[in-house]
């Protein structure tokens, strides 16, 4: 699967689950994952961080 | 077989770890996203399917915070209990908390205006630190040395002036070595310690470069700890104490959903599963 944003090849792991952030080698652009059955992954655009993140 | 549910919002490590931990003790586990949750006045604790137990663990402080009314609004039990995350999650809440408890804690001033903030510091003086009470990861905590930063900094608040800009929450500048200790508490037990060292700056937040390293936890850390955990109503907890030079240590901190990803790659104790079976532990009382 490649970068919606720049087209760089995007690295994820067989073992990543839905609600994980995948970030673009070349570009730096954060993805979350949305969807995944086997290997049919879906991305969208992941949250930025907000005032009240954190601990 | 019991079923606990992990709410999250971004699935870090931490909620990776805790996923593991539960299905290694057996446990059925839902991932639950609560960015995509719906709920409403007619649901049902039944509707939810999140087991006997729920572990709280969302980044965004006011979605977690929220999702926990309403789950508990149906009778879920949650870790940790809303009053425990709305104290935590606001600094002025939780300060005063821990004073009313007789934790030793940094002197605080609380104003309501920069008018006020500014007439505050004319009695007290410089240095101070200002701190915006919602927010973590040391953002927005600044030095107050002189009046030009303090101007600036007000000034600023006054732009952006968003409701908690209006809090003014300024803590006199602790005297004390360049780390501070993060103490992780589960059920008011603390299970790993770790000091967290300056890289340069007077702040010692891990998200800001800090270097952890493993802290043996004394006696005296125990009982600060279990008495700062009590003090805001128990849990799975971070406990932030600073090593204060005169008076020795004193709590500033308090975190709800705290994270531990570094510390248990060095802890003795294994966190996740501690976390685990508190959970675990809490749904046979």
């Amino acid at each position: 699967m490649n970068c919606p944003e720049c087209d760089a090849a995007l690295n994820i792991p067989d073992d990543a689950s839905v609600g994980e952030i995948i970030s673009c080698p070349d570009c730096g652009a954060d993805y979350e994952i949305s969807v995944k059955n086997g290997s049919n992954v879906e991305l969208k655009q992941a949250e930025t961080v907000g005032e009240d993140w954190g601990e | 077989m019991p079923k606990i549910c992990i709410v999250f919002d971004r699935l870090r490590t931490e909620e990776k770890m805790l996923q593991k931990e539960a299905s290694k003790l057996g446990l059925d586990t839902k991932m639950l996203d609560a960015k995509t949750t719906q709920i409403s006045t007619d649901s049902k604790r039944e509707d939810m399917e999140v087991g006997q137990i729920v572990l709280e663990r969302c980044i965004s402080y006011f979605r977690g915070l929220h999702l926990t009314a309403c789950l508990e609004f149906m009778d879920i039990p949650v870790l940790n209990r809303f009053e425990v995350a709305s104290l935590c999650g606001n600094k002025l809440f939780m300060t005063l908390a821990l004073k009313k408890h007789g934790i030793p804690t940094p002197k605080t001033y609380f104003t309501f205006s920069k008018q006020g903030a500014a007439q505050n510091i004319d009695k007290v003086g410089y240095p101070l630190v200002i701190k915006p009470v919602i927010g973590s990861w040391g953002r927005g905590v600044m030095q107050l040395k002189d009046d030009d930063t303090a101007d600036a900094i007000f000034e600023i608040r006054d732009i952006t002036d968003s409701p908690h800009d209006r809090i003014y929450y300024l803590q006199e500048l602790v005297d004390r070595p360049p780390r501070d200790i993060r103490v992780i508490t589960v059920g008011d037990e603390p299970i790993a310690a770790m000091y967290r060292k300056s890289t340069g700056g007077f702040k010692t937040n891990l998200a800001l470069g800090a270097d952890p390293e493993l802290c043996s936890i004394t006696k005296e850390i125990e009982d600060l700890a279990s008495k700062a955990s009590r003090a805001v109503g128990g849990g799975i907890l971070g406990v932030d104490i600073m090593e204060d030079n005169s008076r020795g240590l004193v709590v500033h901190e308090v975190n709800n959903t705290v994270e531990f990803k570094g510390l248990a790659r060095v802890a003795k104790r294994n966190i996740p599963r501690e976390i685990v079976e508190f959970a675990l532990a809490h749904i046979r009382k």
